[in-house]
This record gives C-alpha cells, sequence and structure tokens, in this order.
C-alpha cells in the first residue's frame, strides 16, 4: 500500500514519535511511503536545533536519519515553517535572518505537495493536531 | 478518479493559527480542482459568527478568507449541528453558507471522503 504521512506535532510530542515509528513499519512491512509532509508544529519536529541530553530519545535526529537512509521525499510547509522560525539557508537569507536551523534532506515547498501526496497515495495517515 | 478530502477544522478563530492553516489546506486544494470539502467542528463553529474583532486581539479577520472558499472551487461546506447546539448558536446567523449536519448526516459524510484531515 502507498502511504503519505502527515505530521502536525513537534519533536517533544508523542505523535512526533507515532509518527516516525508507523513510517518505519511501513516500510518493514513493504509497504511504500509517497511523501512525508510536515505540517502546523510538525515543521519543528524537521528542524535540527533540538539538543537533547545523551540518554534521551533524539528524535529529530532519528526523523533526519531515516528519512536519509530511506532516500524519502519530505516536505516541510514552507508558510508554517517561516511563521514557526524553520529556515532553510535560501529562506534565512530571503528574509536576513541569521539562524539557519533546516538543511537537507528536507525540503521546504507548498501545501500543493500535500494535497499531491493525497492523490499519490492510497492512504493518508495525520499524526497530531489541537 | 481523484481521491477526495474533507477538512475538518475544530479549533475557534482566536486559539492559535489552526483555523488558518486548516483553511490554507483547503484553498491551496481548490487551486488544483480537488474533490474537496470542509467541515466545521466543536469550536470550529467558532469561525463562522458575524461580528468578528479580531483587531482587539491583533489578528487578522478569517471571515473574507473562509467566505472565499466557493470562488477557489471549495463549495461542499458544513457545521455540524451538535457543535452549534452545545455553543448555544444553533439559532445564530452564519457567516458562510454551509449545510448543517445531524449525526447521522456527519457519519455519511466521513463515509464519503475518501481522506480526512482534522485540525
Amino acid at each position: 500500500m502507498k502511504f503519505a504521512i502527515a505530521l502536525f506535532a513537534p519533536p517533544h510530542a508523542p505523535s512526533s514519535r507515532r509518527a516516525l515509528r508507523f513510517a518505519q513499519a511501513a516500510l518493514a512491512g513493504g509497504h511504500e511511503i509517497v511523501r512525508l509532509f510536515f505540517y502546523q508544529d510538525g515543521v519543528h519536529s524537521a528542524a535540527s536545533n533540538p539538543v537533547c541530553p545523551q540518554d534521551e530519545l533524539d528524535l529529530s535526529a532519528e526523523w533526519r536519519e531515516f528519512v536519509r537512509e530511506q532516500g524519502l521525499d519530505a516536505v516541510v510547509c514552507i508558510a508554517a515553517a517561516l511563521r514557526r522560525g524553520v529556515l532553510d539557508a535560501q529562506e534565512a537569507a530571503r528574509h536576513q535572518r541569521t539562524a539557519v536551523n533546516l538543511q537537507a534532506p528536507w525540503e521546504l515547498s507548498g501545501l500543493g505537495q500535500l494535497h499531491e501526496a493525497t492523490q499519490l497515495a492510497d492512504r493518508l495517515i495525520c499524526f497530531g493536531g489541537p | 478518479m481523484p481521491q477526495s478530502l474533507l477538512i475538518i477544522s475544530r479549533q475557534a478563530p482566536w486559539a492559535g493559527p489552526s483555523a488558518r492553516e486548516a483553511l490554507d489546506i483547503a484553498l491551496a486544494g481548490g487551486a488544483f480542482d480537488l474533490p474537496l470539502a470542509m467541515l466545521f467542528l466543536d469550536d470550529g463553529v467558532f469561525q463562522l459568527l458575524p461580528g468578528q474583532q479580531p483587531a482587539t486581539v491583533q489578528q487578522k479577520d478569517l471571515t473574507a478568507n473562509l467566505q472565499a472558499l466557493p470562488m477557489f472551487g471549495v463549495e461542499a461546506l458544513y457545521v455540524a449541528e451538535r457543535s452549534l447546539q452545545e455553543r448555544g448558536l444553533q439559532a445564530h446567523p452564519l457567516n458562510l453558507q454551509a449545510q448543517v449536519l445531524d449525526d447521522s448526516a456527519l457519519t455519511a459524510l466521513l463515509d464519503r471522503y475518501d481522506q480526512v484531515i482534522t485540525l
């Protein structure tokens, strides 16, 4: 089955961990992930700046490694990210901000990517939300 | 056949960015001519009340954007009757031409759509 996965929760929220475990299980079960789409506070789950104590789960790092190892299409909503201070180098330069906290494998793009993923997938699975 | 998507908006307009971000999904999808619907549920029904005073909380009014939904191709607009009743709003005028659905109609609506996003 083809899954699109949307995440609306930051890395410290249980939903972010559940989304990652679901995604891992989906691939392990032979399914396909057409796209990860991070929206609302989910953009923080893609940001590179969280620093975790060594004996705690570093979910941002786990997401990053998972996306990179699996070569997944991983999109962060640009409007939601800008509003929350999650910027890649290009956006930081465009808006004259000093901090860059989003890098590859993540890509900033628009909500059209969520709709496209929904069309390409058999199921859209959402995690988190208000 | 394109997959149909129901967007459920559950947050009051000034409770954070959720109302706007749910609306943005609908407006973006309308541009692609996709079969979309929007349902206002729970505190989301507060978005539809006239007489919003966003300036008092230094916010922008969502009403014009909500009313633009049909122009963006999102004409299937619904509001949950129970959510209105629970808030004493069943007889209140609403700012949007939306169909009021009772519980069984809500169930049928959820069944009818391929995908659902709740914000």
